[in-house]
């Protein structure tokens, strides 16, 4: 019952560590709420506590250092959206962010919630996928970085350790030609759990030519996921309407998506083909 | 009376109210949210009730077991046996039961009901029932309940003898001689999906039992007698012990109509079992699942033309799905029966219509009611026509739309008030059409694609046939001694204007100030039964008894003030009181005056249906409705070929609506309508899984949010009715009708395939696309380039 | 657990279970009724309310989250028995019908026109997509805030 829950609102992440050591499992992190709130009225998640980290400041703010760009875990879509760093180092995180929900989600929601939810629909994973983020991860033990690309072992599960924390999201600092691009499929246009969410970075030191590219998809497969086998397909190679075609029936192949209530796995499977297909044709014609 | 000094003159021009856009008389409140809807109110000693429903579609019940280790003492539990009248929620059948007895028809029945104080030990004590279940195979859809009438199959007939809840055939002309005249025959069938109301406040009701054995209920509803009916037979109750009352009603569009019905059952069974106020009050979940939903239909169309496109035959066929019980389909399918030819002429005509049962939670009352599904199909028809023949859309509208004279598939001549051929006209000039076509033509070959489309479409005004005949309609005016006017109606608020519009018509035909006049809030103790705030009847129906009532409560005081004051003549107007031509005294002391001499002064009035209309219930032929208010769209579509989504941009809707009382409200009503169909047209879905709902949440059950929303042009056209309130018609529900057929006809212009169904969901006009290119031979859709 | 904040500009203190939210404390603790329900899962918007100058859905924030801070809700936009700008707006272009999307649309334009004195149409909508409205087709909502947005700037001027 939601009146017996308790919720413990530590001070200091020191303070988070040991309530978090001491309650091993027992107690479910609570950020801005967006997610957890709803799972709760929905009795579809009922812990005895939560710990409530949204009063911590150490896991607010973002810095910048020379070679990265660190994003504290509770920061919420609106700050990420209005914060000159993101913007212009990430500009997809700030796209991601912009088409989350509405503006009282954006308010309240928090990149660091986002990705510790691991709902395979999250907008903004396939962003942090493409920009090979480190996630920062605390816990009395001490400090470790994992690469964004490993945090996920399977459907809605991670490897953070019942103790630890998420502390910050580090982005390295985008290089220049470097070409980002992102898409959301909903249903509408605000609102809306994504379909079918792309991201892409790409770089072309020739016009047309494929120096690198990383892709990733979210809600199409049981994680966010990177397309290697299309990537490989693309990687220095001119974009082509030869190898734009190929690469759509490879992503087609790659993707595993499922029919739920939301849209039906052929749908997805296609539309993944075709956003891609479009996103490197106009990536092609814009170097 | 009059100064001495005062010189006559002759009355200055009256103040118009009526057509001007006064504030919302109830708008104050709810801008400042203090208007109450039901679940702001609380009571004290208040329990909270819940029900508990069916987890299967159809089967006998074989157990229910309360778990024996939990606390039941703070609890309280109803079942049906607790019912002190009859178990049936009165609507035109009694087939439906307030609560389950054994045999469970439909998923999201209600079987038991809780009540407590403490709403979380309610939803503790939900989960200690168990109910335990034979399962029976369901008849899940139209087909399967027709295929079993068909074969007879006796395990899969729920109602006997074929499945049928209601049929009707509407026949004129020679059919067969049509279509030995037709040149062409163009076939189609078209499909649309069940709908969501999705009114924001949930169904929600407060049951409060009286010590003299009464029970008051008060909640979110549109016929506050219909639930008035339903309670006193319940509950084996005479009238004056059942009082219902609206409370401020967070939208309707036809979901409150009959469910209210059933919570408020439920509400009063948990009040008069416990002896204390309960409230009932659904979270959203419950909401979608349970409630009723828009009919999904079938409609085929065979249509006789000749080479230049007249109409000559049309054989058509509807068929919806009802649900599990009657609720009101007998009369959705009538009223989509009826308009199922469509705004054209069409001298051989069969309609053949049946709405089936099957074992899903019954379908009801959805703003249209029958005639958006039935209007999507013959214009889609007429789509097709056009196709075939190489004729423009509106070219063939323009060759077939009845004019003044015309006679409509039941007969019914039409001699007031026809403006198909206006309305069409106007929404193509505003909308610039055919430049905006050829635009949109020009843009093609990208992967998104520009599209415009027109709907033509009609709604009959008030009840079908002889319903307003057979209905006592009512409305009044009460003088209250502060020199206000109170008007007394059960034609309710929810967000249509009906305060707004009664109090401008009353004060406009009393000739006092529109601040002058209250709208008294409906309750069946205090107001008449004005019939069920349903079928764009408001204004035209009960608007003109209101009009009646207090034209004559005008007479009345003014025959009062003649014979006081021994004046020839004595009039109100702008609020005074005129005597030989000189402004006496104020309305306001007028009305004391009445009240120290006479006493009260109420004016009820009835409304009577205009002379010559004639209606044959056995034969369906006739004068199907008083008036028709007439709709044109255009829309204006991107679809985007790589994702198959549709944007609706922007929608140009021209309505004669006989006469614009309120035009700002009129205006936001039907961009209200316009922009449910266009929900109706893309996103709205409800999708059915083993006959239970399976997107019961408003993330999964979506509605068009502001970005979604088409930027909406409105044309007013005034083509007057006169036996209407100042030449009013009712058009509440005339915008939905067309919307989805606009929009469906946007997106044939914008990829060149004629949808057939709605929703067109992205998932959807994917599939319509592929199939189509298959057929085609052509490249599948989305292939990067161009 | 007691918790300590401001709504409205009063200081309020109320000892609620840490979990509740605060659309029920509003509601039920401090008989703000104005804050309505329609889902309960921040979809609809109609439980929004102004918490540190920015709009949330009150559904979506538990108690133990609103310690200190500063609350608006539907009651607190007029000035006495005065129509804040906004609500002014919404009277006389049409922004209400029904009703119960009303509050929260109005602290959702309200915080919006904070940020944006001048805003275009898309911006509007983009503000309030968050909150559904089934009666107006958002026509006149759109119309009336941008008419509260001119009149501010005439204000201003």
């Amino acid at each position: 019952m939601i009146s017996t829950i308790q919720a413990w609102s530590p001070r200091t992440l020191a303070e988070a560590y040991q309530l978090l050591t001491r309650e091993q499992g027992r107690i479910k992190v609570l950020a801005g709420g967006t997610d957890l709130m709803v799972a709760l009225h929905a009795r579809t998640e009922c812990p005895p506590a939560f710990l409530n980290v949204w009063p911590l400041a150490e896991l607010r703010g973002i810095t910048e250092t020379n070679e990265s760009v660190r994003i504290g875990a509770l920061t919420t879509y609106t700050q990420l959206m209005r914060s000159t760093p993101v913007q212009h180092h990430a500009p997809i995180l700030v796209e991601a962010a912009g088409v989350i929900g509405a503006r009282q989600i954006q308010n309240r929601g928090t990149l660091g919630g986002n990705i510790v939810n691991a709902s395979p629909a999250g907008d903004t994973l396939p962003v942090l996928a493409v920009l090979e983020a480190e996630l920062e991860i605390g816990s009395s033990r001490g400090t470790r970085l994992v690469p964004f690309n490993a945090f996920y072992t399977g459907y809605r599960r991670t490897v953070l350790a019942a103790d630890e924390l998420l502390l910050a999201v580090i982005l390295p600092k985008r290089r220049p030609p470097e070409q980002q691009y992102f898409r959301k499929v909903g249903t509408r246009q605000a609102q809306a759990i994504s379909k079918v969410v792309m991201a892409l970075r790409l770089q072309q030191t020739q016009p047309g030519r494929v120096d690198f590219i990383k892709i990733a998809f979210g809600s199409v497969a049981p994680t966010v996921m990177r397309a290697p086998l299309t990537e490989a397909l693309l990687q220095n190679q001119t974009l082509s309407p030869a190898r734009i075609a190929a690469a759509r029936e490879q992503v087609m192949a790659e993707v595993q998506p499922i029919s739920d209530v939301r849209s039906t796995a052929d749908y997805r499977r296609t539309i993944a083909g075709n956003i891609l297909a479009r996103a490197l044709y106009e990536l092609g014609q814009r170097n | 009376m009059y100064r001495e000094d005062q010189f006559p003159q002759p009355l200055p021009p009256g103040e118009s109210i009526v057509g001007t856009n006064v504030l919302r008389k109830e708008g104050q409140a709810k801008i400042m949210g203090q208007a109450q809807y039901v679940d702001d109110l609380t009571y004290p000693g208040m329990l909270y009730g819940k029900t508990i429903r069916s987890t299967i579609a159809r089967g006998t019940i074989t157990a229910i077991r309360f778990d024996p280790h939990f606390d039941w003492s703070a609890v309280v539990v109803a079942d049906y046996r607790d019912i002190p009248g009859r178990n049936v929620v009165l609507l035109i059948e009694a087939d439906q039961p307030l609560l389950v007895e054994r045999e469970v028809q439909h998923h999201d029945e209600p079987i038991l009901l809780l009540a407590s104080r403490d709403r979380e030990l309610l939803e503790e004590a939900a989960r200690h029932i168990q109910i335990s279940y034979q399962e029976k195979p369901a008849v899940l859809n139209m087909q399967q309940a027709i295929a079993a009438g068909e074969s007879g199959d006796a395990g899969m007939i729920i109602r006997p003898p074929d499945n049928t809840i209601k049929k009707y055939c509407i026949e004129r002309g020679d059919l067969a001689a049509g279509f030995r005249q037709a040149e062409v025959i163009v076939e189609g069938t078209y499909r649309t999906g069940l709908q969501e109301h999705v009114y924001i406040e949930p169904q929600g009701m407060i049951a409060i039992p009286g010590a003299d054995g009464s029970l008051t209920l008060q909640g979110s509803l549109q016929c506050p007698y219909y639930v008035h009916k339903a309670i006193k037979t319940l509950f084996n109750l005479p009238d004056d012990k059942v009082i219902v009352i609206q409370t401020t009603t967070g939208g309707g569009f036809g979901g409150k109509e009959e469910y209210p019905n059933m919570i408020a059952g439920h509400a009063a069974l948990l009040a008069w079992k416990s002896g204390k106020p309960v409230k009932l009050v659904y979270d959203r979940r419950e909401d979608i699942a349970a409630t009723t939903k828009r009919h999904a239909a079938l409609v085929h169309h065979k249509t006789g033309v000749t080479r230049d496109g007249r109409l000559v035959a049309a054989d058509i066929e509807v068929i919806m799905d009802g649900g599990a019980y009657a609720t009101l389909s007998a009369v959705v399918l009538s009223r989509g029966a009826i308009h199922a030819l469509g705004p054209y002429r069409c001298p051989n005509v069969r309609i053949r219509a049946r709405v089936m049962a099957t074992n899903t939670p019954p379908a009801g009352a959805f703003r249209g009611f029958g005639a958006p599904q039935t209007c999507f199909a013959y214009e889609m028809q007429m789509n097709r026509i056009a196709q075939t023949l190489g004729l423009s859309p509106l070219e063939l509208r323009r060759k077939n739309l009845v004019r003044t004279g015309d006679l409509t598939a039941t007969g019914q001549q039409l001699n007031l008030s026809v403006s198909a051929e206006q309305v069409l006209e106007a929404a193509v000039q505003r909308a610039q059409y055919e430049t905006e076509r050829a635009a949109a033509a020009k843009s093609s070959g990208s992967h998104q694609r520009l599209g415009i489309g027109l709907s033509l479409f009609y709604h009959g005004a008030g009840f079908t046939g002889s319903g307003e005949a057979r209905l006592p309609t009512r409305a009044g005016v009460e003088l209250l001694p502060e020199g206000k006017v109170r008007v007394l109606t059960s034609a309710i608020e929810m967000g249509q204007g009906t305060e707004t519009v009664f109090c401008q018509l009353a004060a406009e035909a009393l000739g006092i100030a529109y601040d002058d006049v209250v709208f008294a809030q409906p309750n069946t103790a205090q107001v008449p039964d004005s019939g069920p705030t349903v079928a764009s009847r408001t204004c035209m129906i009960v608007g003109k008894a209101l009009q009646d009532a207090a034209r004559q409560m005008k007479s009345r005081l003014e025959r009062f003030a003649a014979d006081k004051w021994k004046a020839p003549q004595a009039r109100i107007h702008n609020g005074e009181l005129w005597i030989d031509h000189r402004s006496a005294i104020s309305f306001a002391h007028l009305a004391r005056q009445y009240f120290e001499t006479e006493g009260e002064l109420r004016v009820l009035h009835g409304y009577t249906l205009p002379p010559d209309i004639k209606w044959d219930d056995e034969t369906y032929r006739g004068d199907a409705y008083p008036v028709f208010g007439w709709g044109a769209e255009v829309a204006k579509v991107e679809v985007d070929l790589d994702t198959f989504e549709i944007k609706v941009r922007k929608c140009v809707v021209a309505i004669d609506c006989g006469k614009a009382l309120h035009p700002l409200l009129l205006e936001g009503q039907i961009e209200g309508g316009t922009l449910q169909a266009v929900g109706q047209a893309t996103i709205e879905e409800v999708i059915m899984e083993n006959g239970r709902v399976l997107n019961d949440r408003m993330t999964t059950c979506l509605i068009p949010t502001a970005l979604d929303a088409p930027e909406m042009q409105v044309v007013l056209i005034e083509n007057p009715y006169p036996f209407g309130p100042h030449g009013a018609k009712g058009i509440g529900e005339l915008p939905m009708d067309g919307g989805a057929a606009a929009v469906a006809a946007a997106v044939w212009h914008a990829t060149g395939v004629l949808p057939e169904e709605v929703p067109l969901t992205p998932e959807k006009l994917y599939a319509a696309l592929a199939q189509a290119q298959s057929a085609a031979g052509e490249m599948r859709p989305g292939t990067a380039g161009g | 657990m007691e918790i300590h904040f401001e709504v409205n500009g009063k200081a309020c203190q109320v000892e609620t279970p840490p979990m509740k939210r605060l659309l029920d404390v509003l509601r039920e603790d401090l008989r703000l009724t104005g804050t309505k329900e329609g889902c309960g899962e921040g979809e609809c918007g109609s439980c929004s309310v102004i918490l540190n100058g920015e709009v949330v859905n009150a559904c979506l924030v538990p108690a133990c989250q609103v310690e200190a801070s500063t609350i608006i809700t539907v009651e607190g936009l007029a000035d006495g028995g005065r129509l804040s700008v906004v609500q002014q707006a919404f009277l006389e272009h049409g922004g209400a019908q029904c009703g119960i999307c009303t509050p929260g649309m109005l602290l959702a334009a309200t915080a919006f026109l904070e940020e944006n004195a001048a805003p275009e149409r898309e911006q509007i909508k983009a503000a309030i997509a968050g909150n559904l409205c089934r009666c107006t087709g958002y026509m006149k909502i759109i119309d009336a805030i941008a008419a509260a947005a001119g009149s501010r700037l005439e204000r201003a001027d």
